[in-house]
């Protein structure tokens, strides 16, 4: 498979202050993006996420490493040709209306013509934005502006999508159809690199992650290979029957009403839940197997850092 | 094309800037004000006139230059509007120039509305239209461009007030360096008179764009002279957009 997105050792401090402080955020970090798959970029907030992407958009230069995209050096505007992006809080010209700024960015990427006004009518339709298009940027809440960055981020048709935290300021529907909206750009072949801390999304829709933290990556690969599918413990919800009957076989985590959870960790003892139950006239609610969830991975990650 | 859309859209946003008209309202009075001073004064009213209004399309021009100039790149950094705009596929050579060209058509328009202001009162006054004071105003426009690729520069680097500072030091040394090639002819020759010249070199002269005088009085102007400040406005330009450039190309947008 090609690789559309390569960083290699790239490092980055930021200087500030008046007698100039170092502050190093990149600490060489390397990972790919293959063609076609949605790849989930996480970490915690402060970890580089952000300036990694700025580092691969040339908007700032790192100090030392390569970014290739399609096999190009990130330093050519040519590499962004195909290259669509969506900053994490979009901030646009408040003055213009929604139709306006994308024509705008049209300009900029060539578009003319009746193709350019069916793109931008295509646009806005894809992310709910027709009926706001001819209202003023300032006048939009931070999910429209959201919605209409995705937009600008689509025009030049990318194979390559970069998304900053798409889904943030999204209600839970918003984020449904930005989902949606992504598993389809995979659907037309394009790449989507996205960063995210809403774990859930990532689990989703991406094949394939990177997990940064304090700027070092320090795991990335499929998914399914960082989660195991083995059986973390089982939760069992019982009713009718006190919680004290269960100690000896599992956890009992909470007790409402006349229900009981239970966390049972050994698979042998779920039986005996269960036939005890039947013994005692008791009633079984439901019975869950928990698997791991990024969410688990990511916090012993960072717990163990 | 990237550079006119990106110039375009600066024209856009400058056309919705108060202290434009702010500006441009003070000009218009400055304008009017000349009448009233005429009238006050005896002996050649028109010349007063003429005096201050040029003096005022010069003054308002220029602060429209600066502060235009120095806040637009800036609010472009600082509202991170620039992270979507060089994301795309273009150079930030091409963001300049579109961003002064921009500035250049929105300077260019203040200037012919004040000129039409002042050659409406100059006509009420004397029934005439002077074509020779048109190129008094041409050299003017010239010199605001100039000044509006001064304010890029410093734009470039520094917060808006202080690129203004910068730039209005600017426009003062360049109005007082003709007093360096006096100097330059007093001095013996030596290391003394050569590194006077390279400072005169170096440092703006904008009197070069200077004809009010001569149009006011009627004093001839050597074509000579003419074509001379016009290619002296248009490297010196030029030389000060390479170095915004150069400032730009490497500049981190954190
Ligand atoms: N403008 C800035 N000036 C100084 N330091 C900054 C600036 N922006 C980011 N940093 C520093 O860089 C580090 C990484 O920031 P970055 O924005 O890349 O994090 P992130 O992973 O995107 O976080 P988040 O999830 O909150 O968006 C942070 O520790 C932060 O302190
Ligand atoms: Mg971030």
């Amino acid at each position: 498979m090609a690789k559309v997105l390569e960083l290699e050792q790239v490092y980055k401090a930021y200087r500030f202050g008046f007698i100039p402080k170092k502050k190093q955020i990149l600490k060489g970090v390397s990972f790919y993006v293959n063609e076609g798959e949605i790849f989930g970029y996480l970490g915690p907030n402060g970890a580089g996420k952000t300036t990694t992407i700025k580092c691969i958009l040339n908007l700032i230069f790192p100090d030392a490493g390569r970014i290739t995209i399609f096999g190009e050096d990130s330093l050519k505007p040519k590499a962004r040709q195909r290259v669509g992006f969506l900053p994490e809080n979009p901030y646009f010209y408040d003055y213009l209306t929604g139709r306006e700024f994308l024509t705008f960015y049209a300009d900029l990427l060539g578009l003319h013509g009746q193709s350019k006004i069916e793109k931008i009518a295509y646009l806005l339709r894809l992310v709910g934005m027709e009926r706001a298009a001819d209202l003023q940027l300032r006048k939009y809440s931070r999910g429209m502006l959201q919605r209409i960055g995705l937009a600008q981020a689509l025009l030049n048709d990318p194979a390559l999508v970069i998304l900053d935290e798409p889904m943030g300021g999204l209600d839970p529907i918003g984020r449904k159809e930005f989902r949606d909206i992504i598993v389809n750009l995979k659907k037309e072949g394009k790449t989507v690199f996205l960063s995210s801390h809403i774990l859930q999304d990532i689990e989703m829709i991406c094949d394939r992650v990177a997990i940064i933290l304090a700027g070092e990556i320090i795991n990335q690969g499929y998914l399914g290979d960082l989660i195991s599918e083995k059986v973390l413990y089982t939760e069992v919800t019982i009713a009718g029957l006190p919680a004290a009957e269960f100690n000896h076989l599992g956890e009992s985590v909470s007790t409402s009403g006349n229900r009981v959870l239970l966390k049972v960790y050994e698979e042998s003892k779920i039986d005996q839940v269960i036939s005890l139950v039947q013994q005692k006239k008791g009633k079984i609610i439901s019975l869950m197997p928990r698997t791991e969830t990024l969410e688990d991975i990511f916090v012993n990650m960072v717990k163990n850092q | 094309m990237k550079i006119t859309a990106i110039a375009r859209n600066t024209f856009k946003e400058a056309k919705r800037d108060r202290v434009l008209y702010l500006l441009f309202f003070f000009a218009a009075i400055c304008l009017l004000f000349s009448r009233f001073l005429a009238l006050l004064t005896v002996g050649d009213r028109v010349k007063i006139i003429k005096d201050v209004g040029l003096a005022s399309i010069q003054l308002f021009g220029m602060l429209m230059a600066i502060l235009m100039g120095t806040g637009l790149v800036y609010k472009e950094i600082d509202k991170k509007t620039i992270f979507t705009l060089l994301a795309k596929p273009i150079h930030r050579v091409e963001f300049l120039l579109g961003k002064f060209l921009g500035l250049v058509l929105t300077i260019f328009i203040m200037t012919v509305l004040m000129a039409i202001i002042f050659l409406l009162i100059l006509f009420l006054h004397t029934f005439t239209i002077e074509w020779s004071i048109l190129l008094a105003i041409l050299y003017i426009f010239f010199e605001l461009c100039l000044m509006t690729a001064v304010a890029l520069l410093f734009s470039t680097f520094t917060t808006p007030i202080l690129a203004s500072l910068y730039s209005l030091g600017f426009y003062l040394i360049g109005h007082l360096s003709w007093s360096l090639e006096m100097l330059i002819k007093k001095v013996k020759s030596g290391a003394g008179r050569a590194i006077l010249r390279l400072l005169y070199i170096v440092l703006p002269d904008l009197e070069n764009f200077n004809f009010k005088t001569e149009v006011v009085h009627h004093l001839p102007i050597p074509t000579k002279l003419l074509g001379i400040s016009f290619f002296y406005g248009l490297v010196y330009t030029a030389f000060l957009l390479i170095l915004s450039m150069l400032i730009f190309r490497r500049r981190d947008f954190i």
